[in-house]
This record gives structure tokens, C-alpha cells and sequence, in this order.
């Protein structure tokens, strides 16, 4: 219990984590509560559909019916930046999920053997870091076929290199230690001893990256969405939301601002999902290392 | 009576990128029932290495080439080499009848987890059914004594549990436990076990002489001072009355007022416990302290074994009287040993001591001295005798 006092006083402490865990918050709240805030229309089968209002082509600013506007196609911007957030949160903490669990398995494989097993896991990393990130998902995506779903699987295969590396990293460092070989001598076994004693002192560093790392894979899921490589069109996803708005970015030449709506909202969406856990990953590096000064 | 730890030529190299490192050669040596040995020698001469063997916790690149280690198990009446045991009944045998005390407290101590947390996991590893057996006791207390308003309800409850802890302490770990034990969830239906090691665990701290021994079950180690580490870590030793406990410079690292508190422990403990004590130390000091024979190493070999009596009386090995000299007294000059430890990578023939040895002849040069026995229980390697 004083463990989690001491998380929300440090929190409390750094007004810019708190800022971060604010805007988080109100994030998890829209997501929750998305079939409230923006119910799905009668007759509407796919929650994640956004809805439609024609077939026009040019956005409509907002209105009374379409409080964000709508977006080319007529797709209500407002249905779709909320159900969006589910998207965003399903796609971050699905990969990073993903990516943790593969990184921490084959990344402490490799530091804590070392050896042949070392030598073949960081290889096959090596292999996959030669690749530009971006554009191996690209053909990923492209390669699976365009869905949500293909996305998550690309953006996994081109991030847990660097985790496993990480970890792989910190685990040869802490395998060093008295400790790890006080807890041999005790009679522990090896999965033990990785699991109990070499994780928990090797793993803050990857925590901290992992809370920084899914803002980033939201903004990339968006990248790829934004070049047409996301889920089908329709689908409530951020991403999908600017790439309608690529044409509209510069309205006519007496009003450029015509269209502002179209890519400023899911725009302002991802760069606060972004920005929130960007404050939140380095209040996570204050808090959780557990060899700071409790004071 | 039978030697509990019985070495005989072990022999442990280190295959690195410079060449072979000879860590141990050939070495010969006893540890009786109810003794404390100290093994003595400058740092690189082997003592850690001897330790870390008889655990089989040899570092890699390191290798175990050839030798045996009796250990003489008092459970099965006989003796056992560890040195061909499986790796799963070798781990049996690490932390519950040999354990080890490291030389930097500090270190030798997980930091994030509680003092508490870590003594009981040793017990949890090596006596679930003396904590089951505890658990059973503890439920059939409460089936007999009622227990509040919801007895009733419970009771089914705890008829289970007193069936499940009673399997448990069988020790023949039949599958339900074993189930129960493994499966994430349920796993905490055995909480009980992991409750009574924690009481356990107050009752070592109290034993190792910590004042407020609850309270300092929960600190984590850097809460605590150097002296109160060692404790806790000899606590930890000694969670399951090991039959051997290993110190490696268990005092090197704290202040001497501290330094006299552990030896006194030491001391306490080989009377109250029974257990067999392998000091190792390169402070002849400390040896003559604690220990009942000395050991006396250089550069992975045995110079000298005699009782500690003996060995301050009466050194016969060259290096064991300049050891001795080296020692800083009042009103004496201080002796240093000329020369430098010989090189691991390319010891010199023969005696590995002749060339810093005052009193070498030319076939120290050549023949390597086996360790004699000169007089009863001193045995010496040196040809000069």
C-alpha cells in the first residue's frame, strides 16, 4: 500500500506526469464510454464503421448533426476520433504487449545463457534492424493484406528486435551480480533466477521505453493508415481520419483555411494521445526503478 | 568419525582467451564433522574457487577437469559425490545442507526484495513439507478451536486445506498439491505455506542477534547497515540447518568492531547448530579467531594444513612463516614476501613458491612437493621437510 502512495506522490510531484496521466485518463474515459458519448446509429450493425452522410467528396464544417464536421466522403469526424481512441489504445497496447513479452522471452534468453543461444537471437535481431522500420511494415501490410490486424502484426515484427536487445542488455549487466549468484547458491533454479531475480532488477529500462514506445506505435499505425495501409476505409481509426483529410489539407486559394476541421481534429487527438504518454514514460522512469531513494 | 566434505585432486581451469588458467591443481583436503576450517592465501590463490567447486558454481569459462568431492549426507548415512550428480539434485543440496555466505552483503542481496521475502524463499525451495506440516498444524488449531461467527462456513474450507497441506508435508508431493501449486490462480490457495516461512524467517532474524527482527523482516537491503546485511545474509545461510556453511570473507568488507561482532556469531553458530564452517579469509588473524584447523593456500595449490595451534606455533611451509611475518604486530618490523602471486597463465615448475622462496634449493625447480604429513594432522607441501 505505501508502494502506491509513494507512485502517486511522486506522480503528484512532476506537474508535467500529471498533465500526462490527466490526459491519458480522459482518454481511457472516451474509449470506455465511446458507445455513450457517440452512440452508433440505428440500424448500424459495425460499431467501428463510421457512419456516413452521402457520397459527396468536399468535407462539411461542423454543424449542429455533425458537431466536428465531416470528412471527405461524409464520414462524421466526431464518430470517428472517439471510436478511434478504442483503435489507438487496441493497437498500442496490443503491440507493445506483444513486443514486451517476445523481447523479455528472447531477450533474457540470450543474456542470461549467453553463448550459441546469444549469438543466434542477436543475429536474427541484427537481420531484422537492417530493415527500415517503416517500410518492412510496409510490405508486411502490404503482404497480409490491409487490416487493422496486419498492421499490429508489422509493427511487432519491426519493434521487438530493439527490446530484446535492451533487455538482453541489461540482463548480462544484473547476471553479474552477487545476488544472481547468491540465489544459485540457495539452490535455485534457472528459470527461477531469471524470473525472480534477474527480470525484476533488469526490467525498468523496458518498462520506461515500452509506456514511451506506444505512443510511437500509435503515431506509426497512423502513418501507415495515412498511406492507405491501414484497416478498410470506414474503419474508426485516427490515421484513416487525416489520410481522408489529404486533399483538404489547403483549402481553395481565397480560403485556404477552408477545410480546417478535416485535418486538425484527428490530428490534435493523435498528438495528445502521443504527448500523454510521452509525459507519463518519464514519470514511469522515476517511479519504478526501485534503486532511486525512496525519500 | 567420517569427513564431511572429503576433495580429493580437483583440479578447476579456466579455458580463457589468453590461455589456461590454473585455478586449482591437484588439491587434497578434508573437512570434518563439527569443524571450522579456514583456508588462508593472497587474493587469486584458489580460496574462492575451492568454495564455488564444492557448490559446482564454477564461473564459465571456468571447468571442473578432475577430482571428487565426497560430501557425507547424514540423511542417507552415506557418502555422495557431488561432482557427478545430476544438476536437479545437486540444486537440492545448494542453500539447504551447503550453503554460503558471500563476501559483499551489499551485493549478495536482491534489491527489490524485502530481507523477509528472500529468507523465505530459501525455505519455500527446500522445506515446503516441514512448512506444510506447520500449515497442517496451524488448520487443524482452527477445526478444533472454532474460529469467529463464519466457522461454519469455513469449516469445509479448511477440512481441504488440511488435506492438501497434510500432502504436501508428505514430501511424496502427490498431484494435487502439485496442481495447485503450479496453477497461477490457485497457487494462492498455499498461501499458508509461504505464512508460516515468514514466521520462520523472524525467528532466524532473532537467531542471527536482530534487534526488532519483524520489523526488519521488511526493509528492503539498502535500509539496512552493512552489519545487519551480513546478519541477514548469514541468516539466510542458515534457513535450513545446513551441514556445511561456507564464508567467504564474510568479514572483509565491514568495520572491525563489526568484524568482532561476526566472528563471535561464527562461533556461536558451529556450537549451537552442529554445522561445519569453511572460512575462508585471507586475514590469519581472523583465522586464528574462529577457526580450528587452517588451510594454506598458494596459487590454486596447498602449502599447508595443520591445526591453528600448530600452525601459529610451529609453521614449517616457507610461505606460512612469511605469511606470518607479513602479519603488522607492535615493536615489529614489518616482512614483506618478495616477489610477486605467480602468474595463473604460466606457474612456474615445480614448487610454485620457489621462486619468491627464501629457503629454495635447485630441486624445488623441478619437483613439485606432495602434501605429507609431517607430524599428526600437519601435513605440509614442501620437500625441506
Amino acid at each position: 500500500m505505501s508502494d502506491w502512495k509513494f507512485m502517486l506522490r511522486q506522480l503528484a510531484k512532476n506537474p508535467l506526469s500529471l498533465a500526462g496521466l490527466i490526459i491519458l485518463f480522459i482518454f481511457v474515459i472516451l474509449a470506455i464510454f465511446a458507445p455513450l458519448i457517440a452512440p452508433a446509429p440505428e440500424g448500424h450493425t459495425d460499431p467501428y464503421r463510421i457512419p456516413r452522410d452521402g457520397y459527396s467528396a468536399e468535407p462539411q464544417p461542423p454543424d449542429e448533426e455533425h458537431i466536428f464536421g465531416t470528412t471527405e466522403g461524409q464520414y462524421d469526424i466526431f464518430y470517428g476520433v472517439i471510436w478511434g481512441t478504442r483503435s489507438a489504445f487496441n493497437v498500442g497496447l496490443v503491440v507493445i504487449g506483444s513486443v514486451l513479452v517476445i523481447g523479455i522471452v528472447l531477450g533474457s534468453l540470450a543474456g542470461y545463457f549467453g553463448g550459441a543461444i546469444d549469438e543466434v537471437i542477436m543475429r536474427i535481431t541484427d537481420i531484422f534492424l537492417a530493415f527500415p522500420a517503416l517500410i518492412l511494415a510496409m510490405a508486411i501490410v502490404a503482404a497480409l493484406g490491409p487490416s487493422l490486424r496486419s498492421v499490429m502484426i508489422a509493427l511487432i515484427t519491426v519493434s521487438w528486435p530493439s527490446y530484446a536487445r535492451l533487455i538482453r542488455g541489461d540482463i548480462l549487466q544484473v547476471r553479474e551480480e552477487d545476488y544472481i549468484e547468491a540465489s544459485r547458491g540457495v539452490g535455485a533454479s534457472n528459470f527461477r533466477v531469471i524470473m525472480r531475480h534477474a527480470l525484476p532488477n533488469a526490467i525498468y529500462p523496458t518498462l520506461v521505453m515500452a509506456s514511451l514506445d506506444i505512443g510511437a506505435v500509435v503515431l506509426a499505425a497512423a502513418a501507415l493508415s495515412f498511406l492507405g495501409l491501414g484497416p478498410p476505409e470506414g474503419y474508426a481509426d485516427w490515421g484513416q481520419l487525416t489520410s481522408f483529410a489529404r486533399t483538404w489539407i489547403v483549402g481553395p486559394s481565397q480560403a485556404p483555411l477552408k477545410y480546417w476541421y478535416a485535418v486538425t481534429i484527428p490530428g490534435l487527438f493523435i498528438l495528445f494521445f502521443v504527448l500523454g504518454w510521452n509525459l507519463l514514460g518519464d514519470a514511469f522512469r522515476d517511479i519504478l526503478d526501485p534503486r532511486l531513494a525512496r525519500r | 568419525m567420517e569427513n564431511l566434505i572429503t576433495i580429493r585432486d580437483l583440479t578447476v581451469r579456466f579455458y580463457t582467451y589468453e590461455g589456461v588458467v590454473h585455478a586449482i591443481d591437484d588439491l587434497d583436503l578434508d573437512i570434518r564433522q563439527g569443524e571450522t576450517l579456514g583456508i588462508v592465501g593472497e587474493t587469486g590463490s584458489g580460496k574462492t574457487m575451492t568454495a564455488l567447486a564444492i557448490l559446482r558454481l564454477i564461473p564459465y569459462p571456468g571447468k571442473i577437469e578432475s577430482g571428487s568431492i565426497a560430501f557425507f549426507d547424514r540423511d542417507l548415512n552415506g557418502e555422495i559425490d557431488l561432482l557427478k550428480l545430476s544438476e536437479e539434485k545437486m540444486r537440492a543440496i545448494r542453500g539447504n545442507k551447503i550453503s554460503m555466505v558471500f563476501q559483499e552483503p551489499g551485493a549478495a542481496l536482491n534489491p527489490v526484495y524485502t530481507i523477509g521475502d528472500q529468507i523465505s524463499e530459501v525455505l519455500l525451495l527446500h522445506q515446503r513439507s516441514e512448512l506444510g506440516h506447520r500449515a497442517k498444524e496451524r488448520v487443524e488449531n482452527l477445526l478444533n478451536n472454532g474460529g469467529g461467527r463464519s466457522a461454519s462456513v469455513k469449516r469445509p474450507f479448511w477440512r481441504w486445506q488440511r488435506r492438501l497441506y497434510e500432502k504436501v508435508a508428505q514430501d511424496s508431493q502427490p498431484i494435487e498439491p502439485r496442481l495447485v501449486g503450479r496453477l497461477p490462480l490457485f497457487r494462492r490457495l498455499l498461501w499458508r505455506l509461504r505464512n508460516e516461512a515468514e514466521l520462520l524467517t523472524v525467528d532466524m532474524l532473532k537467531d542471527v542477534e536482530i534487534p526488532d527482527a519483524a520489523r526488519v523482516a521488511v526493509h528492503h537491503p539498502h535500509e539496512l547497515s552493512g552489519g545487519m546485511k551480513q546478519r541477514a545474509v548469514i541468516a539466510m545461510a542458515l534457513a535450513c540447518s545446513p551441514e556445511l556453511l561456507i564464508a567467504d570473507e564474510p568479514t572483509t568488507s565491514l568495520d572491525v568492531t563489526i568484524q568482532a561482532q561476526m566472528l563471535e556469531l561464527f562461533r556461536r553458530i558451529k556450537v549451537e547448530k552442529g554445522a561445519s564452517v569453511l572460512f575462508i579469509t585471507h586475514n590469519l588473524g581472523v583465522a586464528s579467531e574462529v577457526c580450528d584447523r587452517v588451510a594454506v593456500m598458494y596459487a590454486g595449490r596447498l602449502c599447508e594444513v595443520a591445526s591453528v595451534e600448530e600452525i601459529f606455533a610451529n609453521p614449517l611451509h616457507p610461505y606460512t612463516k612469511a605469511l606470518l611475518d607479513a602479519v603488522p604486530m607492535p615493536g615489529k618490523e614489518l616482512q614483506t614476501i618478495p616477489g610477486t602471486l605467480a602468474d595463473p597463465l604460466e606457474p612456474p615448475p615445480g614448487c610454485r613458491f620457489h621462486p619468491r622462496c627464501p629457503s629454495a634449493v635447485p630441486m624445488c625447480q623441478q619437483e613439485r612437493a606432495k602434501l605429507r604429513e609431517v607430524s599428526k594432522d600437519h601435513l605440509v607441501a614442501c620437500d625441506l621437510h
